[in-house]
């Protein structure tokens, strides 16, 4: 209970000092030592993940998709919590009805039968509910192997763990209604759907590092509209800046 | 009289070798047909590389707002600069441009492109809403164009949206990152551009 509260005020404070920091998501961190960790998971990229996302790309569709279906269901337990904490009743009574259906009629999630439903399913965490709740996001930066992320972000990144079911039974061995993990479970998981993304996503990292003249602020401008789409619940990111253009 | 006649086909030849086909003027139209040709063109086995190439970027100079891209993209320091440092931006932005647009559309040559509805946001603005087909190998991407229709009978690309994100605003702050780490020393980013042209 007082680890607990520790916690609590730890984290009650680093995101008081993010928003402190800076109002500005564009604000860097420590730029110079991002970008020698950008070269770093760059690197990290081209030797392992980069090759092992090619392979799987070679699997057949079905387990691809299945895999892709899975690791997205298992997700869904981290997005109910975060629309509840959201007050999206409907989103995430719709992302419910998904967990139930796939894991149930989908076997175990393999297979997304409630998409053929027409039961949204929009990935949620708690850097999206800080967001949401008017957090500014704090300066940029990256994490080794992790990425791109921003102080709320990387707050939320650890309250996931604290919200998420399925973190629950793996990291901390708890049980939920019988249902039991290890660690193990928890990182292959995680694992098996970054290979998932990289290898959705192997054309348009390729064509994105052939035709940028500073990736780092590419992936770096990317990251930053997907999360201002992602918490403002929109298709797309801002982009009021056109409107002198228009005279 | 076959001198007039044969220097008549030449001029005729020559006009249709050199302007492009002109687009309808409904923005949900003009881009369909865009894409269609750009892709036709970019597939086409017979074609070389260079007249790929070559046709692709007569289409991006008829069609797209590369003028006002190029002022968007600069952000804020464009207004402190000379006549004359904008103009050599600008000449050299186009070059950027026309590869890395040549480039992007070759990579998607191969999918199939779908125009789905437009959305008319303003007198001056319509957003296009399309997708790249999904494969095998890649899943379905929706791509949003920004349309300008100041002059209804002339539409001009001056964006593209890639599953919600902006590519306008992502080079915008590349550029930005550029000069922010260099004093906003703009020489700095002609070489860059520079070397992206060359290579």
């Amino acid at each position: 209970m007082l680890l607990k509260k520790i916690i609590f005020t730890l984290l009650a404070g680093f995101i008081l000092f993010a928003s402190n920091v800076s109002a500005e998501p564009k604000k860097e961190c420590f730029e110079k030592i991002s970008r020698g960790i950008f070269k770093f998971n760059q690197g990290f990229d081209k030797a392992i993940l980069k090759p092992i996302a090619s392979g799987y790309n070679k699997l057949p569709e079905p387990i691809r998709e299945g895999t892709g279906n899975f690791t997205s269901n298992l997700a869904t337990l981290l997005t109910i919590p975060n629309h509840v904490l959201q007050g999206e009743w409907r989103l995430a009574g719709e992302s419910s009805a998904s967990f139930l259906i796939n894991s149930t009629i989908g076997i175990l999630g393999f297979s997304n039968p409630a998409s053929k439903m027409g039961l949204r399913n929009q990935p949620e965490d708690v850097g999206q509910t800080l967001g949401a709740y008017g957090v500014s996001s704090g300066c940029y930066f990256v994490l080794p192997v992790l990425g791109p992320t921003t102080i709320r972000d990387s707050v939320g990144m650890f309250a996931d763990t604290l919200v998420d079911p399925f973190a629950h039974i793996t990291l901390r061995e708890k049980e939920i209604l019988s249902i039991s993990g290890s660690e193990m479970d928890f990182f292959s998981v995680k694992g098996a759907g970054v290979v998932d993304f990289r290898a959705d996503n192997m054309k348009n990292l390729d064509s994105l590092e052939k035709n940028s003249i500073d990736m780092y602020a590419a992936i770096k401008s990317l990251y930053i509209q997907n999360r201002e789409k992602k918490i403002g619940n929109t298709y797309s990111s801002k982009d009021d800046d056109w409107e002198e253009f228009n005279k | 009289m076959r001198k007039l006649i044969h220097t008549l086909v030449f001029v005729v030849l020559a006009q249709i070798g050199t302007s492009s086909f002109a687009y309808n003027s409904d923005p949900k139209i003009f881009i369909t047909e865009l894409v269609e040709d750009a892709t036709k063109t970019l597939s086409d086995k017979s074609i070389s590389k260079a007249d790929k190439a070559k046709k692709v970027e007569t289409i991006a100079l008829e069609n797209v707002d590369i003028d006002a891209i190029s002022l968007y993209t600069l952000g804020s320091i464009r207004k402190t600069l000379d006549q004359d440092t904008l103009k050599r931006y600008q000449e050299l932005f186009k070059k950027y441009f026309l590869k890395s647009l040549t480039s992007r559309l070759t990579d998607y040559s191969n999918n199939k492109f779908e125009v789905v509805s437009s959305d008319q946001k303003s007198e001056t603005t319509t957003i296009v809403i399309s997708k790249i087909i999904g494969s095998p190998s890649q899943p379905e991407l929706k791509i949003d164009w920004r349309v300008y229709t100041k002059d209804p009978t002339k539409p001009l690309i001056r964006d593209l949206r890639v599953e919600g994100l902006s590519i306008a605003r992502t080079q915008k702050e590349e550029f930005s990152s550029i000069l922010n780490s260099n004093n906003n020393d703009i020489n700095v980013l002609f070489s860059k551009l520079e070397e992206f042209i060359k290579n």
